[in-house]
């Protein structure tokens, strides 16, 4: 086990340097001149260029800028932004929690919905429900997340009045924030509705975060419930007598948890990629909505230390589910 | 006993309600957060619109509205006959404002003029780096080193020196970067060892203080109660950060904001439509064109400029690339812009006429480049859309058009190139109001070779404007100017295209909010009507 768990750690090595290397590569690959883009119609001295190429390590070779860069990252300093001048690693952990708080309750979402989906559609399989499900999941797969989310905030916040069109709590509300998840500062503050105006706030942009991860669990959770449905044990199991809710739930459903997690592990990064627009419609403040707007400005340290920093939570979390997996699985451990 | 206990928490009811109704909000959908709250070291909009415009005031202020100014923080000034000196006399009994993190002990007075100048350009003073990495650039693109000396003559009269005489120096001192920051305020930061609360929690003497910033959600402000302008109709004011358009337009409809800054063209109809809602609108204080080099052969020739200018339908220009969100140019600045002179005709659209006046050239068979700009601004949000029109409008004059581009930064820098080829497609937004900003930065033979990307050099030109600078009557500067647009016409360094139109729609209570040629958003003497 320890030696799986090493691997899986001697692997992250290699794929952090090839993400630092994309970050700084991708920024640098851009087309222009970064100080003169900036400078804009007005332009500036050949003085004034010299010395912000300098000050931002433009004048010196690429593989020196790439060590200044890593030796930088390695003690924790992810640049700072060109447009704010602040550190760009103070700049994500301000906006973190609103990113994982909608996270959570996407995820919540689409396992709740996408797992008793699946389930029901592999049990009626054939059935209309199968097909309807089915059917609406790759329509949920394939929707465009900003088409999806202008349609969800036109005809319910827009024409309805349901739910609120943007933000993460009414502006009536007004406290500090404790823990940045709203839905618990909202109860700190015990001012009266509050909590009951986050919830509100998260209702669309759940569903357009979730939509994705819940088409993919439901489809995913369908095909691991029948091929598990066509094994021997769960025939015994019927042909003992039990009831089919204790087939399904007990026999059957357990054992085809086991692809569903990993598929619900790899889904973290496909919430990552999907807040960046969810964010920008919702004006949901969190990093998301952050790397849109900083590639709009051409915040090039931004990008590339938003980028960095999310690509390590993505890796982190698919090492914490590969170990997981090898907790649960034993064959996995073996090879 | 019990009817009155009832009727006294009926009375405090009713007093807490009307309390509440009283408490007048306005809530602004902003396109972007700020990037600070420090105006002097940022260049955004968004900025300026949270900092400068809100918590801050200048020596000088832009009327409502306008391009021109009135005092602000100074009452009234002197400018000595040289040009040179420029004496200030401040208003008396400004506060700074007090809030739970700084308690003014006095009033504003010259050192927080001189402060707020010096911290810019002492490069080894504490202010200059504290957030490192900033940089001062407004106050280096407008006045460079251009002011001596910032001094102090008692505590209500600042004295500034110039190098060089600078005509538009006063609209300078109403611009964002040059708002007037608490001297007291910065050093008790400094004492406290925590500078960078300079640029999170202003302290200014605006018509609102600051009350509290929830990164990219929302900023609050109250109104300020002891504003030497008066307290404002509102109470409080809260930018709701919203950065999609469409999105912005759907917060208005449901009511979640009572204003919104640059609706998506497409929005615009239905905004309009909308029975609570009303649309103003103003031309932006900006210009796009097509600027011929008119270095090169055979653009050096007055005859082919008119030509190609009367071959291009603007209007086909106006109405697929910018949506409605623009106006065909005649001058080269802004109608918004005083001196705008209104005489002055543009070119006809007219074919034929310009194949003859092309064959009269003897131009025959003309290959040329037309330059479009890869990125989207107010002036020109698709310039390759644009010089695909104009290449089918030349083409039907004889006239083969190769359209080229660039990465901007790319761009930029070899349209100012002497001996770039061809007729770039590029464009202005005004800094101040001044037009000099406008003629001065772009048409001047001083600025051949950089922005004036015609590469037009005209003495008669040339001599008005420069005589415009020394003058200080607005009237007589207006005059000046007003023939230099004339000129400018005849001589048809450029096409001029268009200028953007900026929508600003709200609810139809919202009364006193003014469309502001500058692009700002500024929302005193704003009030909603019960």
């Amino acid at each position: 086990m320890l030696r799986y768990i090493l691997g899986k750690l001697a692997l992250i090595i290699p794929t952090f340097i090839g993400i630092t290397i994309l970050a700084f590569g991708f920024v640098r690959i851009l087309p222009g001149d970064p100080v003169l883009v900036l400078a804009g119609e007005r332009g500036l001295s050949p003085e004034r260029h010299t010395a912000l190429m300098h000050q931002f390590g433009f004048d010196l070779p690429i593989w020196q800028q790439y060590l200044t860069y890593l030796t930088n990252v390695l003690s924790g300093d992810f640049g700072t932004s060109f447009s704010t001048k602040t550190p760009v690693l103070k700049d994500f952990l301000v906006r973190f929690p609103a990113t994982v708080e909608l996270a959570i309750f996407a995820m919540i979402f689409a396992v709740v919905l996408g797992v008793a989906a699946g389930i029901f559609a592999a049990i009626r399989r054939g059935s209309w429900f199968d097909q309807l499900t089915m059917g609406t999941a790759l329509a949920g797969y394939s929707m465009p997340i900003f088409w999806w989310g202008l349609l969800l905030i036109i005809v319910f916040s827009g024409t309805l009045h349901w739910t609120p069109v943007s933000g993460r709590i009414d502006l009536l509300y007004f406290f500090k924030p404790v823990t940045g998840f709203m839905t618990i500062d909202s109860l700190i503050s015990g001012q009266k509705g509050a909590f009951r105006s986050a919830l509100s706030h998260l209702i669309l942009p759940t569903i357009v975060l979730g939509t994705i991860p819940l088409a993919v669990i439901a489809r995913q959770t369908r095909s691991a419930m029948l091929e598990v449905l066509g094994e021997d044990y769960v025939r015994t199991a019927r042909a003992k007598g039990l009831a089919p809710r204790r087939v399904i739930g007990l026999h059957a459903f357990r054992n085809a948890l086991i692809p569903v997690v990993t598929t619900i592990g790899l889904q973290v990064g496909t919430l990552l990629t999907g807040a960046i627009l969810t964010e920008s419609i919702f004006s949901w403040p969190g990093i998301g909505k952050w790397m849109i707007d900083a590639i709009s400005k051409r915040d090039y340290f931004t990008v590339q230390g938003g980028l960095l920093l999310i690509a390590l939570i993505v890796m982190s979390v698919n090492l914490i589910v590969d170990v997981l997996y090898a907790v649960i699985n034993p064959r996995i451990r073996a090879n | 006993m019990n009817k009155k206990l009832t009727f006294a928490a009926a009375l405090l009811a009713a007093s807490v309600l009307s309390g509440m109704a009283n408490a007048k909000t306005l809530v602004y959908c902003a396109e972007a957060s700020p990037e600070g709250f420090d105006p002097a070291p940022y260049t955004a909009g968004q900025t300026f619109d949270a900092s400068s415009r809100t918590v801050f005031n200048r020596l000088v202020e832009f009327d409502h509205g306008k391009t021109t100014t009135s005092p602000g923080l100074a009452e009234s000034w002197t400018i000595s006959d040289d040009g040179k000196e420029y004496v200030f006399k401040l208003r008396k009994g400004v506060k700074f404002a007090a809030t739970d993190y700084f308690t003014p002990t006095r009033d504003f007075n010259a050192d927080d003029v001189v402060f707020s100048f010096e911290r810019q350009v002492d490069k080894n003073g504490p202010w200059f780096q504290y957030i490192p990495g900033i940089a001062y650039q407004y106050y280096n693109d407008q006045f460079g080193d251009n002011i001596t000396k910032v001094e102090k003559v008692d505590d209500l009269t600042v004295k500034f020196t110039l190098k060089e005489p600078a005509i538009t120096f006063i609209p300078t001192l109403g611009m964002d970067f040059a708002s007037v920051v608490s001297k007291e305020y910065a050093d008790k930061l400094q004492a406290d060892k925590t500078p960078e609360l300079f640029n999170q929690k202003p302290i200014g003497t605006g018509p609102f203080i600051f009350v509290d910033y929830q990164t990219d959600a929302a900023i609050r402000y109250k109104a300020n109660p002891d504003y030497w302008g008066g307290k404002q109709k509102i109470d409080d004011l809260v930018f709701a950060i919203t950065t999609d358009p469409a999105v912005r337009a759907q917060k208005l409809k449901a009511g979640e904001c009572n204003i919104m800054s640059y609706p998506a063209p497409a929005d615009i109809a239905g905004l309009q439509a909308d029975a609570n809602l009303k649309v103003e609108e103003q031309e932006g204080l900006n210009v796009g064109a097509l600027m011929y080099n008119t270095q090169q052969k055979p653009f050096d020739d007055v005859r082919v400029r008119k030509a190609l200018n009367m071959a291009i339908n603007k209007k086909a220009i106006i109405d697929a690339v910018f949506q409605g969100a623009g106006q065909v140019a005649i001058n080269p600045i802004p109608p918004t812009m005083w001196s705008y002179n209104k005489e002055v005709k543009d070119d006809p659209y007219d074919p034929d006429a310009a194949k003859k006046l092309l064959e009269e050239a003897g131009v025959k068979d003309l290959k040329m480049n037309v330059w479009a700009m890869p990125v989207s601004r107010p002036y020109m949000p698709n310039a390759r859309r644009t010089a695909e029109l104009i290449q089918a409008d030349f083409a039907k004059v004889g006239v083969t058009v190769e359209i080229v581009s660039y990465d901007w930064g790319e761009y930029l820098k070899r349209a100012s190139a002497v001996d770039h080829d061809g007729a770039v497609i590029v464009g202005w937004t005004g800094d101040n109001g001044d037009p000099d900003n406008f003629l001065g930065v772009l048409l001047s033979c001083a600025s051949v070779g950089s922005n004036n990307r015609a590469e037009w050099c005209n003495k008669d030109f040339d001599a008005l404007i420069n005589k415009a600078k020394t003058v200080s009557d607005q009237a007589e500067r207006t005059k000046l100017y007003e023939q230099a647009q004339v000129i400018f016409k005849e001589q048809a360094p450029w096409a001029t295209l268009a200028h953007s139109k900026v929508f600003m729609p709200m609810q139809k209570t919202v009364t006193g909010f003014a469309m502001d040629p500058l692009g700002i958003h500024r929302f005193d003497g704003v009030d909603i009507a019960e």
